[in-house]
């Protein structure tokens, strides 16, 4: 029996050898976590001989959005090739899910968000002594979709929208428009857990509550499915579902007052097209100001959001805004410590 | 006719029901075909399942996908961080779950007293088995990540997973020790052995390939799971190899890479990447599994 014992114990070793050797390539990134727990100890005892801009590590704690996760990542990816030691960690709990950490434990240095942050959220961060910066880094075009069989429909405006989506739940076009065909609406679009569902009723409509009668799916992939296969449908989802499906689905143009606007990069990067949303980013300040690798990252994520932004499926934010997120991050950073100042001009 | 009923009574009867071409005979042999599809159906649907995701994956798996992290190019994307996760969460579950698995079920099975208590624990052992599994991940966070503040590292994700198979492990572990003759257990003990030693060496070791394949069942669907480790905190992308021995690191988990994928919007994440992602991960189970069977087969040849 004891061989046997024996075996088993060396197959574990033997798994676990295995594993080192796959982890092995980059031994020195995980020795860089070790100094997770004191955050910025580790990157402050190196800054001292690099403060010219050189390497630093350490880990970046980020969640929030699934919508603006990836495009993190994006940037993740490309500063990992200018500083390998910096471990960023990104996570998808949701818009809300990461403003919980954000404040309410204070866990991440960052927090991805598809929406501005909600007055409790601020008040949370307020009452645990948080204070953040929000910074915009994109946009998406929240894009109304139809069948292509669907005929006769092309644009819609805020109160035609409301009537479908909002509690009065009009399900038959002629009654949101004389014009438009007698036919029956099916309604697909995101559950109510969703930032972008948060946004269309919320803030593109101005509405407390939506309507109780449509498809909701937690997947958009299903939303344009669905759309897709039923004529006279509507649907609506980010930009970014539109144009990978866009064979199958008819764009609708939105009427915000000011007649009616296709969805695209260019309407929506000069504000004509009025159904965008905000991407933003938000900054534990303190992190930003101590850890040299968060200050390292923002600064980063700046320089290269608008030449990723576009393979992730977003719009760049308008360069007034973009220039005045880099304002934000600079005076926060020069603000509390000028020294790391050499490390933001270096980067770029 | 069957009011006697020996032996070779019914040996004639079967003899009968096969060969006579009568009405019964009929029966039978469809009641065999029946059992025939029953097993078909389950066999099909799965080689089905196997083929459709092996038609998607196979043409997209690379090297790139095991050496390196995520990306925004699909033809770049690699499952580095969530292999690395998931292997290192199977050995920190299978040691966890083993260990304690197997010790609380040589408890009940051979030293419990048969009072309230003991039945109260083998009732809840029993209807743990059936919680949902996000309930432990709510569990898990609760507990671990908060209230012991050991925040969303490996061994929160080992333990709320070890957790969740636990139950399974112990029913099954169970079994297997009430399988074992309990003239063994008497001649040990008769022969002056301790019960530490009759239960090591003899009533264990027999057990253990029936406590393998209950440990391999629960494995292979904890490490499937996605919606307990999401709750307690892993990770979508790291850059950077979880080990089995730096418990205090963030994780990430196979599962997860595979779940964001096909909520992402390019349709080369949903249909190359994901399914890749769902290949390594099912070799990886079948190693896993691999290992485990033929442990249990050293252990049913030398017992």
């Amino acid at each position: 029996m004891r061989v046997n014992w024996r075996t088993m114990a060396s197959l574990l070793a033997v798994l676990a050898l295995l594993l080192a050797a796959c982890g092995g390539g980059d031994s020195a990134s995980e020795e860089a976590p070790a100094s997770e727990a004191s955050g910025g100890g580790g990157a402050s005892s190196e800054s001292s001989e690099s403060s010219g801009g050189g390497e630093v590590s350490g880990t970046i704690e980020i969640d929030g959005s699934s919508t603006v996760g990836p495009l993190t990542d994006a940037i993740a990816e490309e500063y990992a090739e200018e500083q390998p030691n910096v471990q960023v960690n990104v996570g998808i709990s949701g818009t809300g899910g990461g403003f919980e950490r954000f404040c309410g434990e204070g866990s991440t240095d960052i927090a991805n968000a598809s929406r501005p942050i909600q007055e409790e959220e601020a008040q949370l961060c307020e009452e645990n002594g948080i204070e953040f910066t929000e910074i915009r880094v994109g946009t998406d075009a929240l894009t109304m979709v139809t069948s292509p069989d669907t005929e006769g429909i092309s644009c819609l405006t805020t109160e035609q929208v409301a009537k479908i989506f909002g509690p009065e739940s009009v399900r038959n076009w002629s009654e949101v428009n004389s014009e438009f065909p007698d036919e029956e609406i099916q309604v697909f679009a995101p559950d109510t857990d969703s930032g972008t569902y948060d946004f269309m009723v919320e803030d593109a409509l101005g509405l407390e509550e939506s309507t109780q009668d449509y498809n909701a799916s937690a997947d958009d992939n299903v939303i344009a499915q669905g759309v897709q296969g039923t004529p006279y449908s509507w649907g609506f989802f980010g930009f970014a579902y539109f144009t990978n499906n866009s064979e199958g689905l008819k764009a609708l143009e939105y009427d915000a007052g000011d007649g009616c606007v296709a969805p695209g990069v260019e309407t929506a990067q000069n504000d004509e097209y009025k159904l965008t949303r905000p991407l933003f980013i938000y900054l534990k300040n303190s992190a930003v100001q101590e850890k040299e690798q968060v200050a390292g990252f923002v600064t980063f994520y700046l320089e290269t959001v608008n030449s990723v932004i576009g393979d992730v499926g977003y719009i760049e934010a308008p360069a007034d805004k973009l220039e005045e997120s880099r304002q934000k991050v600079q005076t926060l950073i020069s603000g509390e410590d000028p020294s790391a100042d050499g490390s933001s001009e270096s980067a770029s | 006719m069957m009011a006697v009923s020996t032996p070779q009574r019914e040996a004639e009867v079967a003899q009968d029901a096969l060969h006579a071409p009568d009405d019964r005979g009929r029966r039978e042999r469809g009641f065999e075909f029946g059992l025939l599809i029953a097993t078909a159906v389950a066999v099909v649907v799965l080689a089905v399942l196997l083929i459709d995701i092996a038609i998607d994956g196979l043409p997209f798996i690379n090297s790139t996908r095991f050496t390196e992290y995520s990306s925004r190019f699909p033809e770049e994307f690699g499952f580095r961080s969530g292999i690395t996760g998931t292997l290192s969460l199977m050995i920190l579950v299978g040691l966890l779950s083993f260990v304690i698995g197997v010790g609380g079920a040589t408890y009940l099975e051979e030293f419990a007293p048969n009072n309230r208590f003991t039945r109260f624990v083998e009732a809840n052992t029993s209807n743990l088995a059936g919680v949902p599994s996000v309930v432990y991940g709510l569990l898990g966070a609760g507990v671990f990540v908060f209230f012991f503040s050991l925040g969303r590292s490996l061994i929160v994700g080992a333990i709320t997973l070890s957790l969740l198979i636990l139950p399974v492990i112990i029913v099954a572990s169970r079994e297997a020790l009430r399988a074992v003759p309990n003239a063994l257990r008497e001649a040990g003990l008769g022969l002056g052995a301790t019960p530490l030693q009759t239960i090591g060496r003899q009533i264990l070791p027999q057990a253990l390939p029936g406590i393998l394949t209950g440990t391999i069942l629960a494995l292979s669907r904890a490490i499937g799971e996605t919606a307990p480790i999401l709750v307690v905190g892993a990770l979508f992308s790291r850059r950077s190899d979880n080990v089995p021995w730096d418990i205090d690191d963030a994780f990430s988990a196979l599962p997860i890479q595979v779940f964001d994928l096909v909520k992402r919007p390019q349709a080369a994440f949903q249909e190359q990447v994901a399914p890749a992602g769902i290949i390594i991960l099912l070799v990886l189970l079948l190693l896993m599994n691999s290992i485990a069977i033929y442990l249990r087969n050293r252990y049913s040849r030398s017992s």
